[in-house]
């Protein structure tokens, strides 16, 4: 329908066209002075357009909690119960979760609690970092290597060793089970249509609910602990493999789907032995993400139990001890890079191959790296037994930064706070606060009206009516206000990192030595778990709106950076020799011809940095913001699971208004510009 | 098995119909089997086939030509019912295809039939003996048995040596011979052969071409063989479809679409083709006169002969030379100037 009326309207002839332009000023104009009317004079009148009257609500989070209660009491499929399945697949985490843990960390215990005998040590520090390392040389050499000897060798000087093997062993377990959930969804979606109907919303929704919110059913599900944060883990990081599954599979060209056809494949060896081989390269990019996503998943769910480095941020951040906080933040840093190298240059070298010569070698020769590995762990086993510091880090050699951190900051508040408290106060007191009240302000009625008019005119009445359907739950749910203060925070901090991001890339983007800098930190900056942006910013700030912002901008700035510079570097080189050969400036040429033909990829730039920032938005209620995020937050403490999915059910929502909007802007564009993707 | 086609003929199209667009089944029942372009314009549906009859004869290379959308590949896909036709009847070995089970239909691709790719269609994660084995590899063919195989093919084509290495280490040409000895590791009884050489340089793909025919000579295999490149028809074939808008135009040995186009549209192809190289002496050779002419015979030449070749056999003293069919025996005379007039026609 919409492609419809837009091919017409780009096929017409000029007069038609211009004609339906003025058909739309015309019913723009009037809605905005509609709007405005409403919006200055209506209060006394129409009280119901600015609050949603309350006997009105929907009480979708009572209904939700009852249907939760419910689940969990009553629930039956017959054979078993709910509450017992869900102890069923905990179990089954738990299981191999508690043996990696015991490798990794706490050693093979008889016994419990403080009564435990220790049977069997963990794997010594020294031959956890020998195995990356050795990874490391197998899958990129000996600069990664070196690398990843760095991270984790960072990460015993700092004394986070106990609490990085506890992250690491969540993500060694949530991870597999990841990659396998993700793939066997995709290979179902590829396969049978319906499946792929179903999945879709489902797998979009999943994506712009924010990570709290899947906190909520599944801490009151599965209880405190790691198991629920691997559960949790797992579902995070399925979407995008799936996605990525789907995509892969369907980019299988079809002559090899021909082939396993005409040599005989039943279904399941045309998906075993064909499809997913064919796809790897595909697949192993949804590996990567899997990895990065669990490592940011298992540092937030610290909040229901994961332990680990995330825990150690959060009791800092509770406590404010910055030193502290910034050391774990560090070493999440660390680990989060080394997994990121190792599983991109692990996915590269699946795909290069090469024939290897003889296959009459022996055991040991075919696997020499395996083989190392398991010499190192026993050796080291037992030569920790007479050597202590060969078995765990010794704490006499752990360098502690946290009094030094905690100076640092203590020095600079001392020097600058005047001037850090001026920039922070001018800009709330000028822009922040006048824009939040200016948003409180509006009228829900108005700006669901608004919102339904750019939908239908953007992308014809199905855009409409799912913009204004969505637009009208958050008020009828009770959430406009903390919603408008969500959306207040994250225009904000959107607008200010497109401020700081565009220029980037516009001076950057066609200086490739330059620009090989700035892809190489905003590459870091976006495998970083979220939570590691609030540490600094609470250093600096303390808690607020304000610190929010920074947080925010800190990790939604890679997109907007990221797209700007591709779009302007794959604008037609003939196009800006046309424009030299007629004689443009460097301005003219940027203004009047770049920009404009990297338009299309700009927006889709701002819309992917709107997306991360309302998801770092609804971490940063931990620093105090009043929002969408603090109700989900609350909900958390609480376990209230109605509440918490009601609030995050809203930040998706403002998530899809803002994507389906910008990505139909943005189409639009592309066609008028006749440019294809 | 019903045998309704005559003895000799592998693969027979039988008003083979097959349109892309919402309800073209029903379209083409109502009409009694038969749509018009206008009719299919009318209805909304692509004609990819369009009511295609031919008979494949037992060890002949049948070349099916035409250009991009013209439905040479949606064709030889119905003809392995890789793609599902609208109507008609596929009968392979008499057996009607379109009504095998599915389970059929994969123990007949497994055992009867080989294809060959334009874009090769080799499995990245294989090395070239893999690749070669991975039919047999399937059908569960035990190791030894299938690699013992797959090496016999690969030297075939002539990658000895190379079992090792992986698609991405070959060159095209390379690429195209694993894809060759794989679909020929089942020694199927059809072997169908999708634009196999389109993908390759021009130098490598005559060398292709070249090997192509070394290799028939000895297996002698039943071939349909897709291509867009008329001069490689004419150089492979023993007989041609050629395809315009999803019908077939004409049917006929390379000599008789040269001869005698059947329209405007095969007589463009035969323009830029040197016509003295496909034209045989048996075609344009006369009676023999019923007195020796005065200067007597030249040199015997074979009805099967190019005009191009016997061209040179024309010395001062002979005008006419006396034409011999398979045994020996005279069958006509062909003169001097039959010759030139032909050599002259391009």
């Amino acid at each position: 329908m919409s492609s419809q009326s837009v091919s017409v309207s780009t096929s017409d002839a000029g007069i038609a066209h211009s004609q339906r332009n003025w058909g739309w000023w015309a019913v723009w104009v009037v809605a905005l002075s509609a709007f405005f009317l409403l919006w200055q004079y209506g209060k006394p009148d129409a009280k119901w357009a600015f609050k949603f009257p309350r006997e009105f609500q929907i009480p979708l989070r009572r209904w939700i909690g009852d249907f939760m209660t419910w689940l969990v009491d009553e629930a039956s499929f017959g054979l078993f119960s709910f509450t017992e399945l869900t102890r069923f697949i905990a179990a089954v985490i738990e299981f191999p979760y508690k043996i990696v843990l015991s490798l990794l960390s706490t050693g093979f215990l008889q016994g419990q609690g403080s009564d435990a005998i220790q049977i069997l040590p963990p794997v010594s520090w020294i031959a956890v970092i020998a195995i990356f390392t050795m990874l490391g040389y197998y899958a990129g050499g000996r600069r990664l290597a070196l690398l990843i000897a760095a991270c984790f060798g960072f990460i015993a000087l700092f004394g986070q060793w106990d609490n990085a093997m506890i992250t690491l062993a969540s993500i060694l377990i949530a991870v597999p089970l990841g990659i396998a959930g993700g793939l066997l969804l995709g290979i179902a979606g590829y396969r049978w249509r319906p499946v792929e109907m179903v999945l879709k919303p489902i797998l979009d929704l999943m994506q712009t609910v924010p990570v709290f919110a899947y906190l909520v059913p599944i801490l009151f599900l599965f209880g405190f602990g790691p198991t629920a944060a691997v559960v949790a883990t797992i579902i995070y990081a399925l979407p995008p493999m799936t996605r990525v599954a789907m995509l892969a599979l369907r980019g299988v060209p079809g002559e090899v789907h021909d082939l396993g056809s005409m040599v005989g494949c039943t279904g399941r060896q045309m998906t075993w032995r064909v499809l997913v081989p064919s796809a790897m390269k595909g697949l192993m990019v949804g590996v990567n993400q899997v990895i990065m996503l669990a490592l940011n998943m298992v540092i937030i769910a610290s909040m229901i139990g994961a332990g680990g480095l995330g825990y150690e941020v959060l009791t800092a951040l509770r406590r404010l001890d910055i030193g502290a906080g910034l050391e774990a933040g560090f070493a999440i840093v660390a680990l989060a890079i080394a997994l990121d190298r190792l599983s991109q240059a692990l996915a590269e070298r699946a795909q290069a191959h090469q024939h290897a010569a003889g296959v009459d070698a022996s055991l040991i020769q075919r696997h020499p790296y395996t083989a190392a590995a398991l010499a190192m762990i026993v050796c080291l086993a037992v030569a920790g037994l007479i050597v202590p510091a060969l078995q765990t880090y010794p704490e006499s050699w752990q360098v502690s930064t946290g009094t030094f951190w905690s100076e640092v900051v203590r020095w600079i508040n001392v020097n600058f706070f005047d001037q850090l408290e001026a920039v922070k106060n001018a800009l709330l007191l000028n822009v922040l606060i006048p824009f939040k009240r200016f948003l409180l302000g509006l009228p829900w009625f108005g700006v669901v009206g608004l919102l339904t008019l750019a939908g239908f005119s953007l992308g014809g009445w199905r855009l409409g009516a799912l913009v204004g359907v969505l637009a009208f739950l958050i008020a009828a749910t009770g959430q406009w206000d903390k919603a408008m203060v969500t959306v207040y925070l994250c225009g904000i901090s959107v607008i200010v990192a497109c401020l700081f991001g565009f220029p980037i890339a516009i001076a950057t983007a066609e200086r490739p030595k330059v620009w090989r800098w700035v892809q190489a930190i905003i590459d870091t900056l976006q495998t970083l778990p979220s939570f590691v942006y609030l540490m600094p910013a609470v250093m600096l700030f303390r808690v607020g709106d304000f610190t929010a912002m920074i947080a925010v901008v800190a990790y939604a700035i890679a997109p907007a950076i990221r797209y700007t510079a591709h779009g302007l570097r794959q604008v037609d080189p003939q196009l800006i020799e046309a424009g030299t050969a007629q004689g443009c400036t460097q301005w003219q040429l940027l203004t009047k011809i770049k920009l404009k033909l990297a338009l299309p990829e700009i927006m889709l730039g701002i819309n992917q940095t709107i997306m991360l920032a309302l998801s770092m938005l609804v971490i940063t209620a931990l620093v105090g913001t009043r929002d969408l995020g603090q109700e989900v937050y609350i909900a958390l403490t609480k376990a209230d699971t109605g509440r918490g999915i009601v609030a995050g059910l809203s930040v998706a929502f403002i998530a899809i208004i803002a994507d389906r909007l910008i990505s139909a802007s943005a189409d639009r564009l592309r066609k008028r510009l006749r440019l294809t993707r | 098995m019903p045998s309704t086609s005559p003895p000799g003929t592998k693969l027979q199209c039988r008003s083979v119909w097959k349109l892309f667009g919402e309800g073209a089944g029903a379209a083409l029942a109502e009409s009694g089997g038969s749509l018009t372009s206008e009719q299919l314009l009318s209805a909304q549906l692509i004609g990819a086939v369009r009511d295609v009859d031919l008979d494949v004869r037992e060890g002949e290379i049948f070349v099916i030509m035409g250009l991009s959308g013209s439905g040479k590949s949606t064709l030889v896909r119905c003809m392995s019912r890789l793609i599902e036709p609208t109507s008609g009847e596929i009968l392979f070995n008499g057996e009607n295809l379109l009504q095998a089970s599915p389970a059929r239909m994969i123990e007949i691709r497994r055992h009867q039939m080989g294809m060959v790719f334009q874009h090769f269609a080799l499995l990245p994660h294989l090395t070239v003996l893999g690749n070669v084995a991975f039919p047999l590899e399937i059908q569960g063919v035990s190791r030894r048995t299938r690699e013992e195989r797959a090496l016999k093919m690969i030297e075939l084509v002539g990658l000895e040596g190379r079992e090792g290495f992986f698609p991405n280490e070959l060159s095209g040409g390379q690429q195209q011979r694993v894809g060759i000895a794989r679909s020929l590791s089942v020694e199927p009884e059809i072997w169908f052969l999708d634009e196999p050489f389109s993908a390759l340089d021009p130098l490598i793909r005559r060398e292709m071409q070249d090997e192509f025919i070394r290799l028939q000579a000895v297996l002698k295999k039943t071939i349909v063989f897709i291509t867009h490149d008329f001069d490689e028809a004419i150089r492979l074939a023993d007989r041609i479809a050629i395809m315009k808008d999803g019908a077939v135009v004409q049917i006929g040995t390379p000599e008789e679409l040269v001869i005698n186009p059947a329209d405007d549209y095969v007589a463009e192809f035969t323009l830029n083709v040197t016509k003295s190289k496909v034209v045989r002496v048996g075609s344009i050779m006369k009676p023999l006169p019923k007195r020796a002419p005065s200067g007597g015979y030249g040199q015997d030449v074979a009805a099967s002969a190019r005009v191009a070749e016997v061209a040179p056999l024309f010395d001062d003293s002979s005008n006419l030379l006396r034409v011999v069919d398979e045994d020996g025996g005279p069958a006509g005379c062909i003169s001097r100037d039959d010759v030139v007039r032909v050599m002259m026609q391009a």
